[in-house]
């Protein structure tokens, strides 16, 4: 029996794949054998990801891309097939928060982490099913921010949510229609990156900790287990790209230490 | 590459069905493994099939249920391979009935078999794994999600190990004991269990299409889908990951 968690001969695209949990997931990818479309908008920290992952011995390509212009989308499905033999395995990464107490938060603000975080997952779904086949997997990164509440947060968590029912409408739906195709969800707590790191800031910056230690240290508390690794995601994301998976679909898989248990 | 290489495993009800793929899997990716079982048979049955595979393992009667097999099973495993990681808490039965139905007999051995078991073997393995990335795997099922109306026993207990993992889960995170506590909920794989149950409400062949057409994917599952999952939370990959649910259901509790 061939090791049924190695992706040899998968195509993957993984939006926001740049840095962070993106490029995390993109390096692991590649490294279990998988070729992988990075997209991104900051080009050059993408192109230094598609670098690394070929130093490596990986396959990569870097793809200019504003996950919320349905355009993009399909050039960005369209060069995962042209340069890379197809598209196996979708990870819609690419997100955004913004931090501002519900009464202060600018409906600009909301309408634009809206933008990225669901109607990015939705157009990439939309783009990807179309050229998909049996055995394809699509992994959407929600967040714990999709299952529980939080201070300050407001358009980050609706946005989560709906990724995360998304997901599940959209399982049923493959499902339903005999496609063949996978779907799933990826609930990360908090995980060492910048974009943690930006959370940790906004606590600070809103007047609801006195200082950096402070916060980290009261948002830490939260987690039984610490702050999570992009290891953790990435590993996570390997398992559900693989063929070991396939009878799991519309499942969420919560990554946060204990955080949402409590 | 061996994912749980270095590890000892424990695999309740080890001797069929989803608890076998487990033992089989988990030695197949360098875990040395006790199988234990009531199944003396089946389960000798088990360990020879993984020492052909060029594995390590070995059998243990166990009852359970019984507080007094939980020492006695996990100083054996200490005994043999020098230390316990990983604990699959997979025995488990299913006795139909609804909530006028069913015994109180029925009820008190199910959940003496799906919940007190549970409830034991989390007590006795966390102090040996603690420090040790050890983690607990208990199989529950989509029933400790969504309910059946002729199965109010066993959607109590798979409920109950369902909260009862994330306590335990929460107690070794706060404590920082290194040991990991989470359930996997399948949905309807096609094991003898199943097909017992099948057997002692009509025609199998009936019942499986019955069931076949419950799960979106637009069947039940089979044994490997669970043990993929075990495997996974078995091994550091998942070692930011605790109190969580992983549903293996084909789709059914998504819809």
């Amino acid at each position: 029996m061939s090791n049924p968690f190695r992706l040899d001969g998968k195509v993957a695209l993984v939006s926001g794949g740049a840095r962070g949990i993106g490029a995390a997931v993109a390096e692991a990818l590649a490294a279990s054998g998988a070729a992988v479309l990075v997209t991104d908008v900051l080009d050059a920290v993408g192109e230094a990801t598609v670098a690394r992952i070929r130093a490596a011995g990986g396959k990569a390509e870097y793809f200019h891309h504003d996950v919320t212009v349905e355009a993009q989308w399909e050039q960005a499905v369209a060069a995962a097939v042209a340069k890379l033999g197809g598209l196996h395995v979708l990870v819609n990464n690419a997100g955004i928060e913004t931090a501002a107490l519900i009464t202060q938060c600018e409906v600009d603000d909301f309408k634009r982490v809206m933008e990225v975080n669901v109607t990015g997952v939705f157009l990439g779904m939309k783009h990807a099913l179309r050229v998909m086949k049996p055995g394809a997997s699509v992994i959407n990164l929600s967040s714990v921010a999709g299952i529980i509440g939080t201070t300050a947060h407001v358009a980050y968590h609706a946005s989560k949510g709906a990724v995360r029912l998304m997901t599940k409408a959209a399982a049923i739906e493959c499902a339903a229609l005999g496609t063949g195709i996978r779907v799933n969800s990826i609930h990360p707590g908090v995980v060492d990156t910048q974009m943690g790191t930006n959370f940790v800031q906004d606590f600070v910056k809103l007047g609801l900790a006195p200082d950096y230690a402070a916060a980290e240290a009261a948002i830490k508390g939260l987690h039984p287990m610490g702050f999570g690794e992009p290891s953790d995601v990435a590993n996570a994301v390997i398992y559900l790209a693989s063929d070991a998976t396939k009878w799991m679909n519309g499942s969420e898989l919560v990554i946060d230490g204990g955080l949402t248990a409590q | 590459m061996a994912r749980v290489s270095n590890k000892v495993a424990l695999v309740t009800g080890g001797a069929k069905g989803i608890g076998e793929a487990c033992a089989l899997l988990l030695a197949k990716e360098g875990a040395k493994v006790v199988v234990s079982d009531l199944d003396i048979a089946a389960g000798e049955k088990v360990v020879k099939a993984i020492k052909a595979a060029g594995g390590e393992a070995i059998f243990i009667q166990q009852d359970v249920t019984d507080e007094a097999s939980w020492p006695t099973a996990i100083a054996a495993t200490v005994e043999r391979f020098g230390a316990l990681h990983v604990l699959v808490n997979n025995a488990g039965i299913a006795i139909p009935g609804s909530a006028v139905d069913a015994t109180l007999a029925d009820w008190r051995k199910t959940m003496a078999v799906n919940l007190d078991a549970v409830f034991l073997g989390t007590k006795y393995a966390i102090p040996v794994m603690t420090g040790k990335n050890g983690s607990i795997i208990n199989i529950a099922s989509i029933e400790g999600i969504v309910a059946d109306p002729n199965l109010a026993a066993y959607n109590a207990s798979k409920g109950g190990v369902r909260i009862f993992t994330k306590s335990a889960a929460l107690h070794c995170g706060k404590n920082g004991l290194k040991v990991r506590v989470n359930s996997v909920h399948p949905g309807y794989i096609w094991t003898p269990m199943v097909e017992d149950f099948l057997k002692s409400i009509g025609d199998v062949a009936e019942g499986r299409a019955g069931l076949d057409s419950l799960h979106p994917i637009g069947h039940v599952g089979d044994v490997m889908d669970v043990a993929y999952g075990v495997l996974y939370l078995a091994s550091d990959e998942s070692k930011f990951v605790t109190g969580s649910e992983l549903v293996i259901d084909g789709g059914y509790t998504a819809q």
